[in-house]
């Protein structure tokens, strides 16, 4: 175990324990809890482990009206069903934006590596990217709702196709959803111009709260970023293909 | 002695194309459990397998949860496990609601009532 000392902002030393006995150092020491983990990045971590239970909450009163429904559920297979080319191809929008969204995450952990790295003009385009691959995404399922509503019929308290509780469980849960990408949309557009202008680099305050932050601002965003991927991967799971 | 906020160790980028290549395959691979139609407890067991893993290696590479502070690690994931208490009990409840309608007042009469008596037997 090598234990390693550091100085907060403060100048008072700090010592680094790794392992099981760091868990008890950290929480323990009568300062900062997490060492070394930018407040910023500890803070969004706590947001996230309660959008977590909001999002399970969610999908567990999903599983529960599905359950509970004596009427059979709609054959989502089908019913997200598109023709390309006069092909009948199956879920095959949500594949699509599955990959989009992944792809996404994919340039927004590199965005967050060459960050660090203070790599500015490839950070930006690779946060831009990561904005576009989202804007995409919510483009697509703006077009996968009007279809459904407007082609199916499908209403929060009813639907041709089966149990009325698939639509108040459909519109909910991918609401709430396209609703945390496009928040990140507009997140990554804040940070990309951040990135872009040197604020991140020169740690200039700000607009909105006066703050200094530097790089570590690029890896908070990304974590609200794959956070989102991650949702989906639930949410494809359990919703379209269970 | 060095700051306390010094910044992450750079991960080579490979790392990054890997796990973004994995995560299409593992999609690739949940979507075709529909495409061919896998039906059942293979069906679920399958998309449950691809779910995890998939979540696992966003939350461990992507959010950089492996190189995160163990003190941190605990307090994110210990608590999801309540969770698990969440899901257990509506599950318990919504069989029973089940039963119920089935039983008493669904537009399909006697639905549950055949299954059930059918199990006994």
């Amino acid at each position: 175990m090598s234990n390693e000392t550091v100085v907060d902002e403060a100048g008072r030393p700090i010592e680094i324990v790794e392992g099981l006995p760091g868990v008890v150092a950290d929480w323990s020491s009568d300062q900062r809890v997490f060492k070394r983990v930018p407040w910023g990045k500890a803070m969004m971590w706590f947001f996230l482990l309660s959008d977590t239970f909001i999002f399970s909450i969610f999908l567990t009163s999903y599983m529960t009206v599905r359950m509970t429904t004596t009427v059979p559920w709609p054959n989502t297979s089908e019913v997200f069903a598109l023709t390309v080319f006069g092909n009948h191809i199956p879920l095959i929008l949500i594949a699509i934006m599955t990959f989009i969204l992944i792809s996404s995450s994919g340039t927004m952990a590199m965005a967050v590596k060459f960050g660090y790295e203070k790599k500015r003009k490839i950070t930006t385009f690779l946060i831009l990217a990561t904005a576009l691959f989202g804007a995409s995404f919510v483009g697509m399922q703006v077009f996968e709702w009007s279809k459904l509503i407007v082609e199916e019929g499908i209403r929060p308290w009813g639907n041709p196709m089966g149990a009325a509780q698939f639509g108040s469980s459909f519109f909910m849960i991918t609401g709430f959803h396209g609703f945390h990408v496009s928040v990140g949309v507009i997140l990554l557009l804040i940070v990309a111009r951040k990135v872009w202008t040197g604020d991140l680099e020169n740690r200039r305050p700000g607009f909105f709260t006066g703050r200094k932050g530097g790089y570590e601002i690029v890896e908070i965003v990304g974590l609200y970023w794959h956070f989102v991927d991650l949702v989906w991967v639930f949410i494809f799971a359990f919703f379209y293909l269970w | 002695m060095s700051e306390v906020t010094t910044e992450e160790p750079s991960h080579p980028i490979a790392i990054y194309f890997w796990v973004w290549g994995l995560l299409f395959v593992l999609s690739a691979m949940s979507y075709m459990v529909d495409y061919v139609q896998f039906q059942g407890y293979l069906r679920w067991s399958l998309i449950l397998l691809f779910m995890f893993l998939k979540a696992g290696l966003i939350i461990a590479v992507f959010m950089h949860m492996r190189y995160e502070r163990l003190a941190l690690t605990c307090a994110i994931l210990i608590p999801m496990g309540c969770l698990l208490v969440l899901i257990g009990l509506m599950s318990f409840e919504a069989n029973h609601i089940y039963d119920t309608r089935g039983a008493y007042l669904d537009a399909a009469p006697g639905i549950m009532l055949v299954d059930e008596s059918e199990k006994l037997h």
